[in-house]
């Protein structure tokens, strides 16, 4: 890097700052304080020259004194001493008659960051709230928040903030933004900016009259808003109309996720939402920016987990371009797999085909994993592609076809026998680890399938040796037990050997002790050797792809329209249910309730579930999940009964908790003819989210105590 | 909020900084850029994190252009946002480049320090900062003998200079400042077009994206009327009779359009604003209205020694007038291949093997309309077997076609009312660009797996031709020939 001689540039930038010839000289001067923001955005130390910066903060030239003031706010904490003696030339321009340099003013000198400032700050400040030019009102709002942040302890000013709400009325929409936003960070202890029905109406009167910016703010902000009655909510769902099918896709986002927080009790609603803003977001797919056709597809991927065939005829826009970037790539073919239907399988497998032999070999396997997904429902077809990939004889590409077909197998047992021949002889293209573990699963189970299995491992015995991984190690001691107990004759010397080499020679701890566990176990007969190795070969109900229970909207809801979906494989979660449902909502005992309390809030509210369960563990369980229990009866009376309470904080709304108290009863009634618990529960204030979240969780802990 | 911006150049050297709440050092720049140039391939490059920190990054003009925010922020403001402020930076700079930014560091700060104050994005309109940027944008084009030749002997009048280099679309929107009186404004219609080909030469699928930019250099400019043609429609039911109607599917429009003779004239009413904006959008699938501007008949076969002999005839189905320039046709080769020769029916040609993309690219800087031409290559692929056939192709082929659109969409004048006092210049150009043209073709004959897939790429083109009302017209109409 240049900046080795950096004290040199920093001395000889001084000499040049404090001559008095280049400070007569305008244009020399200003280039001077030029090269000392360069060097500092390059990197270069040059905070020594604070004391020659403030000295040429005091000039009438506007595009010098910006200048100075990005270099002053840069240092200004190393420097808060000398940072005093830019106050007075700051708050001399707070007086300037030109509203440019007062915004100027009042805009560094909150940037600077010193507490010790903040006395110096305050009285400019309130008399820009009052400033006649709306970008001087804008700043000093903003000015607020930032004098805020700097002494987070100190005590709010009332007066101030009656002042920011009241300028929620002023004619600039970008001052009334920056109000809210004021508001937000000022308020925050107590839950951000007041939302209530005036101010609501005011805001959504006038969000038209802002840039898109404002509206996104606007529309973030009022997602705090609960309509008091059906008629104000549509009221406010058809005003929103047309920002949902707007073509800028910020303002469209974050409608989508105010009607989904204000339709989270109308399902309906929310997916009649969902197919209006189909349209913008294909087209935001299209978008010239790639970063914004990915946030487009990731946030498709969520929307498709509730509505599966949204975008089902528009499968060709996901077709991948021959340029395209490999991130954007397999987002694509992820959402391809989910469009998948009977029309258009045969088209889509063809595009599929086309990818598995893409450069990058990341984009290749994704592609074939992909058809391997899709030959959940559509075997045949796949497995000839598939099938047709091993004739490439290409390492990777043979790697990655093994795994799928694995995978394929333990959910589709129909397609073995089309495996079993197709793997046979492909052991030599197969090099990584993950392929070859595969490769021998394979093997091993379906071992009295391919002829030449025996053949096949031995030669992996013989290399045994110089084998690295200790994975492929333990499948092989695996698949050739396997095989022995099928095939013993051909088997029964080679595995003796592999027996022999493990238990004597290997070094790593688990496959010698694998090793020995087998030895044991065949010591032990036949038949129990077979009972502990020929264990399932499949599991169908790991759940077909096509016909995956649509997931309601608010399992996603709280991450649309935020990083999370952007993030890799942050669609994966969605098979482990609890996981996604327990990770938004965090339980808690406090505020703790005292039993006379939990009497007087108690209602009734059906919301029957019916699970078996075994009283005694419930108490510790409950605990472990932070659900309190208050009361129950004794242990085998009839009806037995629990009540319980816990807080839900939803951590997701960024903003201080608003917990939601919820209360619960069990009940058991043996005599009755259902056998099972009836919970009953009821919530404070109402939060169907939370409620549904705290439902599963509960589920969740019931179902584990009944499968104990 | 944004926390922090900042601009990097690909090689990392820190050039913009900004931080805008003080809540993170300037080490995660550093950080920021070890991470994205340690990604592997399959990471998402466009958003990362580091602890609480998240880095939103687009790449424009060979530059990182990072946000840090946390992580409840919504991804579309903030990119949309990033690309904001790359066109408000190419706007005020001139050009997008290393140079530039480098050049106009104090510009960008202050245009920054105006965009976002602590963190909030307070406008990106460049009607309203303009009053506020007072730094100067230093051009970065160096001087260039073309730049004379559009001066006529004894500064007469040429016919080139009814032609626009095109590089006069990118200098700075401040620079009309001083250059008083050069007032201009430029109407781009650039057009994107994805196809698909079977083998068999169906078209499989078919997407044109177009739209239509005014880039305003007039420092107050007061409504422009931009005519489209008269029979263009949108949707499959405004269709009339059998005539040559320009039909898009969807269309929108920029905000600030008024649209009141739109639907009776095919009158855009707009103010523009100074700096570039897109002004209406459109798209078009599954129905070209033309057929595609190139066809390609490969045959491939192995000679005795082993060898890929590759046989390529490219024909170019343009009107003779015009042609297609950039034209570059990619064909993936099978893995291993290690060496080629070529022949090429013109010595302008030039075909090279590129391993670490698999792929032989064969590049024709110029393709008149009507002319064919044609290419061998002959590839040495050691461990050749008959599966290798299956990685040759899809072909892909990318060009830029001047004074097309493929849609057919006009303009048929741009008239600014009330009239300018002085000599505003209207400048037109029309361009079909591909950025993802694929000519695919499914699998053939088995005998002959290679013929299996095109893509196409069409790059539109920058055509530049000075328009008053009259001559206008009379340009249309060539171009339309």
């Amino acid at each position: 890097m240049p900046y080795i001689g950096s004290e040199d540039t920093v001395r000889d930038l001084r000499r040049v700052l404090s001559n008095p010839n280049v400070q007569s000289d305008q244009l020399r001067y200003r280039n001077t304080i030029l090269k000392v923001i360069r060097a500092m955005s390059q990197g270069v130390d040059v905070s020594g020259l604070f004391s020659e910066m403030v000295k040429a903060c005091a000039t009438v030239d506007i595009v010098q004194k910006k200048l100075v003031y990005v270099f002053l706010c840069s240092y200004a904490t190393l420097n808060p001493e000398l940072s005093l003696l830019v106050i007075n030339t700051l708050r001399k321009d707070c007086q300037d008659p030109n509203p440019m340099v007062r915004s100027l003013a009042l805009r560094n000198m909150t940037n600077l960051r010193l507490p010790s400032l903040v006395e110096y700050v305050e009285q400019p400040l309130t008399a820009g709230l009052r400033d006649r030019a709306a970008c001087v009102r804008r700043v000093a709002v903003l000015g607020w928040a930032k004098l805020h942040n700097l002494q987070t302890n100190s005590e709010i000013d009332a007066a101030v903030v009656n002042e920011l709400y009241s300028l929620l009325r002023d004619p600039d929409p970008v001052v009334m933004v920056n109000c809210l936003r004021a508001l937000e960070e000022i308020l925050r202890e107590e839950g951000g900016v007041a939302i209530n029905k005036p101010i609501t109406h005011h805001l959504l009167n006038r969000l038209k009259e802002c840039d898109i910016w404002g509206q996104c703010e606007v529309l973030r902000i009022l997602q705090r808003y609960r309509p008091q009655s059906e008629d104000e909510l549509f009221n406010i769902l058809s005003l929103l109309d047309v920002s949902l099918i707007s073509p800028h896709p910020p303002v469209m986002a974050a409608t989508l996720s105010l009607f989904l927080s204000l339709c989270s009790g109308l399902p309906a609603v929310g997916l009649a939402a969902l197919e209006r803003v189909r349209g913008p977001l294909l087209a935001a797919c299209g978008n010239t920016s790639r970063e914004m056709q990915f946030t487009a597809l990731c946030h498709i991927q969520l929307l498709l987990r509730s509505l599966p065939g949204l975008m089902g005829e528009h499968y060709k826009r996901f077709f991948c371009g021959y340029a395209e970037p490999a991130y954007i790539k397999q987002r694509k073919i992820e959402v391809l797999v989910e469009l998948v239907n009977d029309d258009n399988v045969a088209i889509l497998l063809d595009e599929l085909r086309g990818y598995c032999t893409d450069v990058n070999i990341s984009t290749a396997h994704a592609a074939i994993s992909a058809i391997g997904r899709i030959g959940r429902s559509y075997s045949d077809k796949c497995l000839e592609i598939l099938t047709e990939l091993l004739g490439l004889k290409q390492e990777h590409i043979t790697s990655a076809v093994v795994q799928t077909m694995r995978d394929l197998v333990w959910v589709c047992p129909q397609c073995s026998r089309t495996v079993c021949s197709a793997v046979e002889g492909c052991e030599a293209e197969i090099q990584d680890s993950q392929g070859r573990h595969a490769l021998l699963w394979l093997l091993g189970v379906y071992g009295e399938q391919v002829s030449s299995v025996p053949y096949t491992l031995e030669v992996f015995i013989d290399g045994v040796r110089s084998e690295a991984s200790v994975g492929v190690k333990m499948e092989l001691l695996t698949a050739t037990v396997r095989l022995f107990l099928c095939r013993p004759a051909e088997t029964q010397d080679m595995l003796g050997r592999l027996l022999h080499y493990c238990i004597e020679e290997e070094t790593n701890m688990c496959v010698s002790d694998q090793a020995l566990l087998y030895y044991r176990l065949l010591h032990c007969g036949i038949e129990e050797t077979r009972k502990v190795l020929q264990c399932r070969r499949s599991d169908p109900s790991l759940g077909v792809l096509i016909g995956r229970p649509a997931e309601p909207i608010n399992q996603w809801s709280y991450i649309f329209n935020t990083l999370e979906p952007l993030r890799p494989g942050a669609i994966e979660t969605d098979d482990a249910l609890t996981a996604s449902v327990s990770a938004p909502l965090s339980l808690s005992l406090s505020p703790a309730l005292s039993p006379e309390e939990f009497e007087d809030l108690w209602l009734q509210q059906q919301c029957p579930t019916i699970f078996r369960c075994s009283p005694q563990s419930l108490q510790a369980a409950m605990q472990l999940v932070n659900i309190q229990t208050l009361a129950f009866t004794p242990p085998h009376t009839l009806p037995w009964r629990v009540y319980l309470y816990t807080n839900t904080q939803n951590k997701h709304s960024a903003d201080t908790c608003h917990g939601t108290l919820i209360l619960g009863e069990l009940l058991v009634k043996k005599n009755t003819a259902e056998k099972g618990i009836k919970v009953t529960l009821k919530q404070q204030p109402r939060d169907e989210k939370a409620l549904k979240g705290f439902l599963s969780v509960l589920t969740t802990v019931l179902h584990a105590l009944s499968s104990e | 909020m944004i926390s922090q911006v900042f601009i990097l150049s690909s090689q990392g050297d820190h050039l913009i900084y900004k931080d805008f709440r003080g809540e993170a050092g300037s080490d995660v720049v550093n950080l920021f850029y070890e991470k994205v140039t340690a990604l592997t391939g399959d990471q998402p490059p466009v958003v990362m994190r580091h602890k609480d920190v998240h880095f939103v990054h687009v790449r424009q003009g060979g530059l990182y252009w990072v946000a840090t925010t946390t992580a409840d922020t919504s991804p579309f403001t903030i990119i949309e946002f990033l690309n904001r402020l790359t066109a408000l930076v190419k706007d005020y700079c001139g050009s997008l480049s290393e140079r530039s930014v480098q050049m106009n560091f104090a510009l960008i700060y202050e245009l920054l320090d105006e965009v976002v104050d602590y963190g909030y994005i307070q406008t990106t309109s460049s009607d309203i900062l303009k009053n506020f940027i007072q730094t100067e944008a230093v051009s970065s084009k160096p001087f260039s003998l073309f730049d004379l030749s559009n001066v006529g002997l004894f500064g007469a009048e040429t016919q080139q200079s009814k032609v626009a280099p095109s590089s006069a679309a990118t200098r700075p929107i401040q620079s009309s400042r001083d250059q008083g009186g050069k007032s201009e404004i430029f109407v781009d219609v650039i057009e994107r077009m994805l196809v698909v080909i079977g083998s068999n030469g169906v078209l499989m699928k078919a997407d044109i994206e177009g739209e239509i930019k005014v880039k305003c250099y007039m420092p107050t400019c007061s409504e422009m009327r931009i005519g489209l043609n008269e029979e263009f429609s949108i949707g499959k039911s405004q269709l009339r009779g059998y005539g040559a109607a320009v039909r898009v599917d969807e269309c929108s429009f920029h905000q600030a359009v008024r649209l009141d003779e739109f639907d009776s004239l095919r009158i855009l009413r707009l103010c523009p604003s100074q700096g570039e904006q897109t002004v209406m959008q459109y798209q078009l699938s599954d129905d070209l209205p033309s057929a595609p501007p190139f066809r390609l008949f490969p045959t491939i076969e192995r000679d005795n020694g082993g060898r890929l002999l590759m046989y390529m005839k490219l024909r170019c189905d343009l009107p003779p007038k015009s042609a297609g320039i950039n034209v570059s046709a990619t064909i993936p080769v099978p893995k291993g291949s290690v060496s080629l020769s070529q022949e090429l029916s013109s010595p302008d040609q030039s075909a090279e093997l590129q391993p670490q993309s698999r792929a032989v690219v064969w590049k024709i800087p110029r393709f008149p309309g009507g002319t064919q031409l044609s290419a061998l290559f002959k590839l040495e692929v050691p461990g050749f077997s008959s599966a290798s056939m299956l990685e040759v192709g899809p072909v892909s082929l990318s060009f830029e076609l001047p004074k097309i659109t493929a849609t057919g969409l006009q303009i048929r004048f741009l008239r600014l009312s009330p009239f300018q006092p002085g000599p505003a210049q209207r400048w037109v150009r029309f361009g079909m660009r591909t950025f993802d043209s694929d000519h695919e073709v499914g699998p053939g004959p088995s005998e002959d797996p290679v013929q299996d897939c095109f893509h196409w790429w069409i790059h539109c083109l920058l055509y530049l031709s000075q328009q008053d009302d009259v001559c206008w017209t009379e340009s249309v109409c060539c171009l339309t020939s």
